[in-house]
């Protein structure tokens, strides 16, 4: 069974999930990323590489966020951006998800990205794709479900190389709703991949996927053991809607027990770097004296996430 | 016509036949095997060199998808793929639109089917009104029409007092019910087994919970009301050991598993494969090796295809999103061959669990063995030959199954209902 997301030499065709994408082209993408973070810093935030190419932002979920990230990378590698909100359009008339597809193709689309609420949906597409011999055009994941939200995945993996610089001796905590997270699931397979001796998740059971330990991470409960002496620590968005039910009481014991705060984060190694994929819960997840405390990183991430992104985008699809 | 079927490797599981020898049919029964009874000369003479003859197949649960479905398939197309599947009496589950909850629909299906001449049917009917657990179906009605048992399909009973109520109901006509161990709020949302892979590919999970606290709760009820059990698809070890346990207690229920869970495991979904997404889900590779054995030693009684034609437009959706199910009327027989084979298990006892102990279930006499009297269903494979499974072979008008560009086990020679020569290839 071959990885929809490599071709048949091997090479990055789709980016559609971390879980077991080989670490040479994890680290070429992390040091293909470099260089374009300091586009950003120019008079002249532009590149020529995709110039001429069409880039689709396939969305089926609502993210202005994540769009808009994927679309100033694009407009940074000078390519034409075309977002598609298509909650909102076809599917609302009942079009299928592969016929959608073949529209925007006949279109001329060089690369969509996709984001979809159901896991899979971006692997779907790109095998797709291969079926009918369209091995122009690209597909990146924008995150599909539960399943991956791979730049978000190699934003962090990229931010942690900024601040660590190397991977082999850290402990690595992600804290909070990971079973319903794309974002840990991807941040887990680049971490095993990257050689992180100890990666740990911290959360009630309520919100751990089953058998979590076989992907290789050890699992704590209680914050304050989870917390010790880790050299990042990664915060998750809870959703509102699993803040009041049968998963938690509500959002106040939440935070309670594993909400950071500047008291559980001394626990860490003094130099701890703090994460989180946003948009933040203050008061929920993290205490506002930790997300904009000293050890914060999380807007650096965002401006990261550009760099990355283009990254993706050109060795994909680049000249 | 009067047939005679020579040479074959005649194996007849209810009487312990297996041997070389020939099998004369005439007027749609067996009429001997071995010598030609006095006076009888063959029309057609089947060279069976080389091949097994066996009792036509005959499979618990075969979706035709008539009516309600006809775009996903229609009589015409899946008898032509149980000829081709050597598949000669078929058990119809109740979930078509609307559900075999009226006498008239089941006999218009019979009728259908009878007109069609390949293989038998046998309605499985509505255990409630639209399969939706509220109101009973008229069960004695139904019987009359043509069902052979009570079943509710894919779609559980949420208020237990009624499943109560509906065993007991059956139970006063001594009419068999057929249930799939499905607790509703635990599957709930829920598309593939919960455990690692589906953690890892980011499916929502269904727990073997799932299956056993209903199993656990049938079992307790057909204690309660005598009514007679049979478990349809059981997917877990877990599940295997409460059936146990109720025998060891004395209850008797009967069981079966699809092909699909007897050879794949969560891991055969690979990239999404949405013709993996089943009902039960697949679990674990330690479950379905639990379902291999139990099968072999006939703790689980019977295996089954399931088969349940999907068109394409319900597979080529994300994984979540796809309609569950997958054909299986043509590869019930290489399935069953592929299973003895890797398990070591003889072929008599291996194609019992496909013919005379999945009559047993269904309650056929006539069929499902050879002995002179019964009827000439039989099936008559090459056991040396191979099968490939592929959109242009299936002639199941689903081409939906995970073993999709696989070459199985056996090909299936000719299928003969009622004594007619219905397939030869």
């Amino acid at each position: 069974m071959r990885d929809p997301q490599l071709n048949k030499h091997g090479e990055l065709q789709h980016l559609l999930t971390l879980d077991g994408l080989p670490r040479e082209i994890l680290n070429a993408i992390l040091d293909t990323a470099a260089p374009f973070t300091e586009v950003a810093e120019r008079e002249v935030k532009k590149l020529p590489l995709l110039r001429g190419k069409s880039i689709f932002n396939l969305f089926f979920e609502n993210s202005t966020r994540t769009r808009t990230t994927f679309e100033i990378a694009a407009k940074r590698l000078s390519a034409d951006v075309v977002n598609l909100n298509v909650s909102t359009s076809s599917t609302a008339k009942g079009e299928s998800l592969l016929d959608t597809v073949d529209n925007l193709c006949a279109m001329q689309a060089d690369m969509f990205v996709v984001r979809h609420a159901a896991s899979g949906a971006p692997v779907l597409i790109a095998q797709h794709l291969q079926n009918t011999g369209r091995d122009h055009i690209h597909v990146i994941n924008a995150g599909d479900g539960r399943h991956a939200h791979p730049t978000q995945g190699l934003l962090d993996m990229y931010t942690i190389r900024h601040y660590k610089r190397e991977f082999t001796n850290l402990t690595v905590a992600i804290v909070g709703d990971v079973l319903h997270s794309r974002v840990a699931r991807s941040q887990i397979g680049a971490l095993r991949t990257l050689g992180v001796p100890e990666i740990r998740v911290i959360g009630p059971k309520t919100l751990l996927p089953t058998a979590l330990e076989q992907l290789g991470v050890r699992v704590f409960h209680d914050m304050r053991e989870g917390l010790k002496d880790v050299d990042v620590v990664m915060m998750l968005r809870l959703q509102n809607e699993r803040m009041n039910g049968a998963l938690l009481p509500t959002p106040q014991e939440f935070y309670k027990v594993w909400g950071l705060t500047a008291e559980k984060l001394a626990l860490a190694r003094p130099d701890a770097i703090v994460m989180h994929p946003g948009p933040m819960n203050r008061g929920v997840e993290i205490d506002s004296a930790v997300a904009d405390g000293a050890q914060a990183v999380i807007l650096p991430q965002v401006t990261f996430g550009i760099a990355v992104r283009m990254a993706v985008m050109s060795m994909l699809a680049g000249q | 016509m009067r047939i005679q079927i020579a040479n074959g490797r005649v194996i007849d599981p209810a009487n312990q036949l297996d041997s070389v020898t020939d099998l004369f049919i005439a007027d749609g029964r067996i009429l001997a095997h071995g010598r030609a009874p006095d006076g009888f000369t063959a029309a057609r003479v089947i060279d069976a060199s080389g091949l097994v003859v066996c009792p036509g197949l005959i499979d618990l649960a075969a979706r035709l998808r008539e009516p309600g479905f006809e775009y996903r398939a229609t009589l015409e197309s899946e008898m032509e793929a149980a000829m081709a599947g050597g598949v000669t009496s078929l058990a119809i589950p109740p979930d078509t639109d609307p559900a075999l909850d009226e006498p008239g629909l089941v006999e218009m299906l019979c009728y259908r089917a009878k007109k069609l001449n390949r293989a038998h049917i046998y309605p499985v009917g509505a255990l409630t009104i639209g399969l939706k657990g509220e109101r009973l179906s008229e069960m004695a009605e139904l019987v009359e029409a043509g069902c052979v048992a009570f079943s509710q399909a894919n779609v559980p009973i949420v208020d237990n007092a009624v499943l109560m109520r509906a065993l007991q109901y059956a139970a006063t006509f001594d009419f068999r019910v057929w249930l799939q161990p499905i607790a509703p709020f635990l599957s709930r949302g829920g598309f593939a087994h919960d455990g690692e892979y589906a953690s890892r590919l980011g499916l929502p999970g269904i727990p073997v919970a799932a299956e056993t606290v209903a199993l656990y709760t049938y079992l307790q009820l057909a204690q309660a009301t005598g009514a007679r059990l049979h478990i349809t698809r059981l997917s877990s070890a877990a599940g295997l050991r409460l059936i146990e346990q109720a025998r060891a207690d004395g209850i008797d229920v009967s069981c079966d598993v699809s092909i699909n869970h007897l050879h794949l495991c969560d891991r055969d979904i690979g990239h999404f494969d949405a013709n993996c997404h089943l009902v039960p889900p697949l679990r674990s590779d330690t479950d379905r090796d639990a379902l291999r054995a139990a099968l072999a030693d006939g703790r689980i009684n019977a295996l089954c295809s399931d088969h349940t034609p999907v068109d394409d437009d319900g597979k080529l959706t994300p994984f979540s999103e796809s309609e569950a199910g997958a054909t299986g009327l043509e590869l019930l027989l290489p399935l069953t061959l592929k299973w003895a084979r890797e398990a070591g298990v003889a072929l008599p006892t291996a194609l019992a669990r496909i013919t005379t102990d999945a009559a047993r279930i269904v309650g056929i006499t006539k069929a499902g063995h050879l002995a002179p009297g019964a009827r000439a269903d039989v099936c008559v494979f090459d056991p040396a030959a191979s099968s490939a499974i592929n959109r242009q072979t299936l002639r199941s008008q689903g081409k939906n199954t995970p073993f999709l560009g696989q070459e199985l086990p056996g090909r299936v020679r000719y299928t003969l209902v009622e004594g007619q020569v219905m397939f030869d290839s």
